[in-house]
C-alpha cells in the first residue's frame, strides 16, 4: 500500500479502480474532468478509456459493456446528465449486469456552471439509487460500495460529489496496482435487453418493488450514520455535512446525521435517528432533498416532528453552504450564540474587481475582433455557446449575445433568422463543442435553408476544462494516435457549400473572408483555425515604439491583458504578451511592432 | 500540530505550486493535510486561492472565516480580499507588488496596491515583500513565489522549518529550475533574519 495526496476528483478515480473497473467513458466538465484524467496517469491499458464526444455516447458505451458485465463508470458535469438522460431513463427500466455507476457532479454556487441542478433529484426521477460522499477520502471507500450495490441490484447508480468535494485535496491509501474484473459475454436476450412497452411495464412495478428493499439495505449502511444525542438534530448530506461538524465537533447535546444515500431514502435508520427528536434542522445544498424526504417520512408516521430547512426559510435555497452559514443557522437552530472573534473589515477599500478574460494571445480575441470589425455599422446577432469563448462576451468585445447549453448557438442562429429579415445571424461554436453538439445543428439549418455564419473557433483542444483531446486532435485516452476529424470534411459532407478556414491572426484576410460570407445566402462556414495559446507557449513579443500617441485605442477596443497602463501610459506587459499581434492592427498611428506571430 | 494557511494570488501567479509545497512538506512530517484549490474559470486571470489545513480535526476543506493562522497572498488586493479568513492574532506574507486586472486598464482607478497594504498594517501583523527586488540578482521573477514561502518559513510561524521545505524544492521541482527556486527561498527566508 501507498499514501498518495489527491484532489477528490483522483479519490473517486482511484476508488474506481480498485472495484476493478473495466471501461469508464465521459465528457469533461468542472467540476468532474480529473476523474478521467486520473485513471489515465495510472492505466496500464487494461481499463478501455475514453472522452467520449459527449455525455449521451459516454452513458451508451457504458451501458453495453455493463450488459457483459463489465464494471462501468461514466463521468459528467452535472449539466451532462441532462444530455445523457435519455440513455440513462430507459438504462434504469433494463438494469444492468456489472456494476454501473454514473458519475455526475454538482456545482453548488453555481461556481462554474449554467444550472443550479441537484442530480439526487435525477435519481428520484429515474428512481436509481445515489450516493453522495461528504469527503474525498469518503469518496474513495464510497465509489467501491456503489459498484457492489449496483451490481446486486442489476441497476445504474448515480454517484453525486459536489464541487469542493471534487477539488478538495486528501491523503487516500491506495495499492501498488488493481486488477481489472473479469467478466464473461453478451448473453443475447431480447425479453431483457430491448425496450419494449411490456418490458417497461414489467420493470416499472420490479423496481417499485425493489426500492423500498434498497431503502432497508441503505439503512444499515456506514454512511447513514448518527452521533450525538438530544432532542434536536441536524441533518445534512454531502459537504455540507463537513461544514455542520465543523461547527458541531465539540458538540454532544444534538444529534448529527449523515445521509450517504440519499435515494432510496433509508427511512428504517432515519426513523430510529428520530426517536426522542423533537425538531430538526435539514442542511444541504441545492434542492431540499433530505428535508421532503423527512416531510413526507414523519407525514407518512404521523410524527409530531418540526422539519427545519429551506421550506421554513431557516436555510438559504441557492448558492453554496459554507462553515460561516453552517455556524449561523445551525447556532440559532440550538439557541445559542453566534459568535466568532474576527477582525473587523467594515472600513475595507474597494477592492479591484477581477472578472475571468480571455488569456492575452488568445486567438478567440482576434476571431471576435474581425467579426466584429467586419460587421461594423450592420445589424448582426452573435450566438455564443460553452467554452472559453463564452468570455468573449466581455468589455470591449461585447461578441457574445447569447449563451444556453452547449451546441445551442447554431440552432439559435436559426431561429433569429426566422424572425429577423435584416440581420446576419452568427453562431459561435468551439471545436470540442462542435464534435459534442454541433453537428445536428447544422445538418439543421441546411435541411430547413436557414441564413446564418457558422465560426468555428477551432484552437485544437477543449481549452477551458483543461485540455482534454477531442476527435479532430488525433489523440485519445488510450494515449493512441488516431485519424483527426477535419471539421472542414464534415461540413463538406453535409453539404455546406461555402466553407473557409483563416488563421485569425491573419486579421485583414479573416475580416474580408467574414465580409464576403455575410454578402451570400444560405449557411456559410469560416473556420478560425489557431491553436490554443495555454498549449502553444510563444516567447515573441510586441513593442511599442516613441510613435505612440497614447490614445488607449488598443486597450478600448480589444481588451488584452498585456495591454496595461503604467503611469498613464500604454504599455505592454512582457511577461503577458505572446505576440499574436492583434493591436498592432488597431494601432491607428502604427506605434506597434515587434516579433509577430503572423 | 494545528495550523490553517490561505495561500491567495491572481490566476498564473504559482499558488498552486506554494500551496503543494506546504502541504507536502506537512504530511513528510506525519501530519494529516487537507487542501482545496481554485478550479475553473477563475484561473484565466481571476482571484485564486488555496486553502491549506493542517491536523487531526478539520472537517471543512476550506477554512473557516476568522481562523487562518497566516495569509500568504502573492497580490495586496487579494490579501485584503482574504483578510476576513485570518485570525484576530494572524499575519499575513503580502507581496508589495500589484497586479493590475484589465478593467483597470479600460477604467483608470489609480489601483497601485499601496492603499491595500496600508490598510492591512493598521488591522493586523503584516510582513510586506518586495518580491521583485529580492528576485532581481536571480535574473528572472519567475521564482518569486518560492521567495515568498521563503519570507513565511523564514517568520517561524509556518510551522514547517527551513529543512522540510527544502526537502521539498528538492524532490517536487522541476529539476531544471530547483537551482534557481532554492536561491529564491534562501533570499526569501533572509528578508526576516
Amino acid at each position: 500500500m501507498k499514501k498518495e495526496y489527491v484532489m477528490g476528483n483522483g479519490a473517486i478515480a482511484l476508488g474506481a479502480m480498485a472495484a476493478g473497473v473495466n471501461v469508464v467513458a465521459g465528457y469533461p466538465g468542472t467540476p468532474s474532468s480529473e476523474i478521467i484524467e486520473t485513471i489515465s496517469k495510472y492505466n496500464n491499458g487494461d481499463i478501455h478509456l475514453e472522452w467520449s464526444i459527449n455525455e449521451k455516447a459516454a452513458m451508451e458505451v457504458a451501458a453495453a459493456a455493463a450488459y457483459t458485465g463489465a464494471r462501468t463508470m461514466v463521468t459528467m458535469k452535472q449539466v451532462g446528465l441532462n444530455v445523457a438522460s435519455d440513455p440513462l431513463m430507459s438504462l434504469a427500466y433494463v438494469g444492468v449486469k456489472g456494476g454501473m455507476v454514473v458519475v455526475s457532479a454538482d456545482d453548488p454556487g453555481p461556481i462554474s456552471s449554467q444550472t443550479e441542478q441537484d442530480t439526487r433529484l435525477f435519481g428520484s426521477f429515474c428512481k436509481i439509487p445515489v450516493f453522495d460522499p461528504s469527503t474525498p477520502e469518503e469518496a474513495f471507500e464510497m465509489i467501491q460500495d456503489a459498484f457492489e450495490y449496483s451490481e446486486k441490484y442489476k441497476t445504474p447508480v448515480l454517484f453525486r460529489p459536489t464541487t469542493r468535494v471534487c477539488h478538495g485535496y486528501a491523503s487516500i491509501e491506495v495499492a501498488e496496482s488493481y486488477d481489472t474484473k473479469k467478466h464473461g459475454d453478451f448473453e443475447k436476450d431480447s425479453s431483457k435487453w430491448v425496450i419494449f412497452p411490456r418490458l417497461s411495464f414489467e420493470n416499472h412495478a420490479m423496481i417499485e418493488k425493489r426500492n423500498p428493499k434498497i431503502g432497508a439495505d441503505f439503512s444499515e449502511y456506514k454512511y447513514n450514520s448518527v452521533r450525538g444525542n438530544g432532542k434536536k438534530a441536524v441533518f445534512a448530506g454531502g459537504i455540507s455535512y463537513a461544514y455542520a461538524m465543523e461547527y458541531l465537533k465539540d458538540k454532544d447535546d444534538v444529534k448529527v446525521c449523515k445521509i450517504g444515500t440519499p435515494f432510496p431514502f433509508p427511512e428504517d435508520f432515519v426513523l430510529r435517528v428520530l426517536e426522542g427528536v423533537e425538531e430538526v434542522l435539514c442542511f444541504e445544498e441545492l434542492h431540499p432533498f433530505i428535508e421532503e424526504e423527512l416531510l413526507k417520512l414523519v407525514g407518512k408516521h404521523h410524527l409530531n416532528i418540526k422539519i427545519r430547512g429551506k421550506h421554513t426559510g431557516d436555510v438559504a435555497l441557492s448558492g453554496e453552504n459554507s462553515s460561516e452559514s453552517a455556524r449561523e443557522v445551525i447556532s440559532s437552530f440550538l439557541g445559542l450564540s453566534d459568535s466568532c472573534e474576527q477582525i473587523d473589515l467594515s472600513d475595507m477599500p474597494k477592492l479591484p474587481v477581477r472578472p475571468p478574460v480571455l488569456c492575452a494571445g488568445c486567438p478567440h480575441r482576434a476571431s471576435f475582433y474581425a467579426v466584429k470589425e467586419a460587421m461594423k455599422g450592420k445589424k448582426a446577432i452573435f450566438c455564443g455557446d460553452i467554452g472559453c469563448y463564452t468570455l468573449g462576451n466581455a468589455m470591449p468585445l461585447d461578441m457574445v449575445d447569447t449563451c444556453l447549453c452547449m451546441g445551442a448557438g447554431i440552432t439559435m442562429a436559426q431561429g433569429f433568422n426566422w424572425t429577423h429579415d435584416d440581420c446576419t445571424n452568427f453562431a459561435f461554436v468551439g471545436d470540442s463543442t462542435f464534435f459534442a453538439s454541433g453537428m445536428t445543428g447544422v445538418a439543421n439549418a441546411l435541411y430547413n435553408e436557414a441564413d446564418m455564419i457558422l465560426c468555428v473557433l477551432d484552437n485544437s483542444t477543449t481549452a477551458m476544462t483543461g485540455h482534454q483531446p477531442h476527435p479532430g486532435t488525433g489523440r485519445n485516452m488510450m494515449g493512441d494516435v488516431v485519424d483527426k476529424i477535419s471539421i472542414q470534411s464534415v461540413l463538406e459532407g453535409m453539404g455546406v457549400k461555402k466553407i473557409e478556414t483563416v488563421d485569425p491572426l491573419d486579421f485583414e484576410k479573416a475580416v474580408n473572408v467574414v465580409k464576403e460570407c455575410a454578402e451570400m445566402k444560405g449557411v456559410k462556414a469560416i473556420i478560425f483555425k489557431s491553436p490554443c495559446i495555454a498549449i502553444v507557449k510563444s516567447d515573441k513579443k510586441m513593442t511599442i515604439s516613441d510613435k505612440c500617441i497614447n490614445c488607449k485605442k488598443c486597450i478600448r477596443e480589444i481588451g488584452c491583458p498585456a495591454l496595461i497602463t503604467v503611469d498613464g501610459q500604454v504599455t505592454i506587459d512582457s511577461s503577458l504578451c505572446t505576440g499574436c499581434g492583434l493591436c498592432s492592427h488597431i494601432c491607428p498611428v502604427k506605434a506597434i511592432g515587434g516579433e509577430c506571430n503572423e | 500540530m494545528n495550523k490553517d494557511i490561505l495561500v491567495c494570488g491572481v490566476g498564473g501567479q504559482g499558488t498552486v505550486l506554494a500551496s503543494k509545497l506546504i502541504a507536502s512538506a506537512a504530511m513528510d512530517n506525519g501530519e494529516v493535510v487537507h487542501s482545496a484549490e481554485t478550479i475553473g474559470m477563475a484561473q484565466r486571470g481571476g482571484s485564486v486561492t488555496s486553502h491549506i489545513r493542517i491536523g487531526d480535526e478539520i472537517y471543512s476543506p476550506l477554512i473557516p472565516k476568522g481562523h487562518a493562522d497566516m495569509i500568504i497572498a502573492f497580490e495586496p488586493a487579494e490579501a485584503v480580499r482574504n483578510l476576513s479568513y485570518l485570525k484576530k492574532d494572524g499575519i499575513v506574507i503580502v507581496n508589495k507588488q500589484p497586479v493590475k486586472p484589465v478593467t483597470e486598464s479600460l477604467q483608470d482607478t489609480g489601483y497601485d496596491g499601496v492603499e491595500m497594504i496600508e490598510y492591512m498594517q493598521k488591522k493586523c501583523e503584516c510582513i510586506v515583500v518586495d518580491a521583485k527586488s529580492i528576485c532581481e540578482p536571480l535574473g528572472s521573477s519567475k521564482f518569486f513565489n518560492v521567495a515568498i514561502l521563503g519570507v513565511a518559513v523564514g517568520s517561524g510561524k509556518l510551522g514547517i522549518s527551513k529543512e522540510w521545505m527544502v526537502k521539498q524544492i528538492e524532490t517536487r521541482v522541476n529539476a531544471k529550475f530547483v537551482e534557481k527556486n532554492m536561491q529564491a527561498f534562501e533570499a526569501g527566508i533572509k528578508v526576516v533574519q
